[in-house]
């Protein structure tokens, strides 16, 4: 148990070593991230009040643009230099390699909705009420991209179309987290947290099963050729 | 070549006329045995196909996922299981647009509107678009048998998502008039008579519709399976064939191709 605990933490702190070296999220995903914000305010016209109400749905939908290039990111490093065939011959058990894929994505993202949220409550005028029921909510919506995420980029790795074939496999699947992280964040924002607890179970459920996916899932997608 | 390639087996001819025979008994039900309804009149008959083809969907993909199911396991794992999988998704994503087509159009006059934004309109065009990545996914792959691996992987992940989108979409907003069939899940039919019997019909002749599709598309999968082999091994024999006159004198003129540029 203790071993694979640090196989997960080896792996995801190997794509958290090579985040920190190539800086590719910090320096691209994220200004990309707060770039949509802005050209949300652009599209709906920031005077009339709109901004803050559809605020949660606007964040969402930038983590979700954001989180579809982080997830392909953490599988391009993959596919380079074989380090697919690195992690085949190496002794972790499979779980453990998809657990800390998924974990680094997970991190990312994090620090991500962390810079995103504050670029809301400053862009946007939103008033931050519930903050625990934001971030138990978040945590969820993370886990469960993260998750999801992990699997359907390891299906679309190593495919010459994997930046276009990506979002079509995962947007459709990932609808639930992003309806309930916008619903739950609704009703948080709008100081009425008990609205949001079908949405967070929601969440909960789609995290673990996708993990539990994932977990079974990975060996047979990684022993192939 | 010895046999000609085609898709017909015993069982083509059998479903094929049945299928035909059930779709027009169907027209015949449909548009003028069953009564028009008492509020939504003629819009209401599109109803005979619209339900089967949902269920039809759903059929469909419990059948690609059952077959993934069934590749994955190791005791069971062969690639008919694969032209199962492959061949029931595409026609589930014809049923599910079909259903979204025949749905919009019965929207317009009863609803007023071709779209809303209700529960089993925004799972059911959810559910369109996690096969059609499916499909995209299929194609892309080349080797076979990760191909097969993949996808039935991708299959099964995507069919778990079905009953989350389900009920999150239900909880988000419900306009939709609840099941005919089962309201609530009981089995007490709200219409009866002669509409009944063209609904049951319609499942019937779509079924047989789906059977039929079904059959011929696993044996042309079978036989792309067979032709990209063929091509291989031609390439193959002519390759050898280069090879071997390596020794025999350069004079030697190659023959010229006796049909036209066309065949390779």
């Amino acid at each position: 148990m203790r071993r694979f605990a640090g196989s997960v933490l080896l792996v995801a702190g190997k794509d958290l070593r090579i985040e920190g070296r190539s800086r590719v999220t910090t320096n691209q995903v994220l200004p990309f991230a707060g770039l949509v914000l802005l050209l949300f305010a652009f599209a709906l016209d920031p005077d009339r009040g709109l901004l803050p109400r559809v605020a949660p749905g606007l964040f969402w939908v930038a983590v979700l643009l954001a989180a579809l290039l982080a997830v392909s990111r953490a599988f391009a490093v993959e596919a380079e230099n074989g380090a697919r065939d690195g992690l085949r011959l190496s002794v972790l058990d499979p779980a453990a390699v998809y657990l800390g894929k998924a974990a680094g994505v997970a991190a990312q993202l994090v620090a991500l909705e962390a810079v995103l949220a504050a670029g809301l409550f400053v862009l946007y005028d939103v008033d931050a009420h519930q903050v625990w029921l934001l971030a138990l909510s978040a945590g969820l919506a993370t886990a469960g991209l993260a998750a999801a995420g992990s699997v359907y980029g390891a299906l679309a790795a190593g495919l010459r179309v994997r930046e276009t074939l990506l979002p079509l496999l995962l947007l459709p699947v990932v609808a639930p987290v992003m309806l309930g992280a916008t619903r739950a964040w609704e009703a948080a924002l709008n100081g009425v947290p008990s609205d949001a607890w079908p949405w967070v179970q929601v969440m909960a459920a789609f995290a673990v099963m996708y993990t539990a996916l994932g977990v079974i899932a990975f060996g047979p997608l990684l022993e192939e050729s | 070549m010895k046999e000609t390639a085609t898709t017909r087996t015993w069982l083509t001819p059998v479903l094929g006329v049945l299928a035909l025979g059930s779709l027009a008994v169907l027209a015949v039900l449909g548009l003028w045995v069953a009564p028009p309804d008492a509020v939504q009149g003629d819009a209401q008959r599109l109803m005979y196909v619209h339900v089967p083809t949902a269920t039809l969907a759903y059929v469909a993909f419990g059948v690609t996922s059952l077959a993934s199911a069934l590749y994955l396991w190791r005791r069971t794992r062969a690639p008919r299981w694969d032209r199962l999988a492959a061949s029931s998704a595409e026609l589930g994503v014809v049923f599910t647009g079909l259903t979204l087509v025949l749905g919009m159009l019965w929207g317009r006059p009863v609803w007023g509107v071709y779209w809303t934004w209700d529960a089993r309109l925004v799972s059911t065009a959810v559910l369109f678009f996690l096969y059609l990545g499916y499909l995209a996914l299929r194609r892309v792959i080349v080797d076979p048998d990760a191909r097969a691996r993949r996808c039935a992987v991708a299959a099964l992940v995507a069919f778990a998502d079905i009953p989350i989108v389900h009920y999150s979409v239900e909880w988000w907003r419900s306009l939709h008039q609840d099941s005919t069939l089962l309201p609530g899940g009981r089995l007490d039919p709200e219409i009866s008579g002669d509409m009944l019997v063209a609904l049951l019909w319609g499942m019937v002749a779509f079924a047989l519709t789906y059977a039929y599709l079904l059959v011929r598309r696993c044996r042309l999968a079978a036989m792309e399976e067979g032709l990209e082999q063929r091509v291989l091994d031609v390439a193959v024999a002519e390759r050898r064939a280069e090879a071997a006159p390596v020794a025999a004198p350069v004079a030697t003129p190659v023959p010229a191709p006796v049909t036209g540029g066309g065949r390779a």
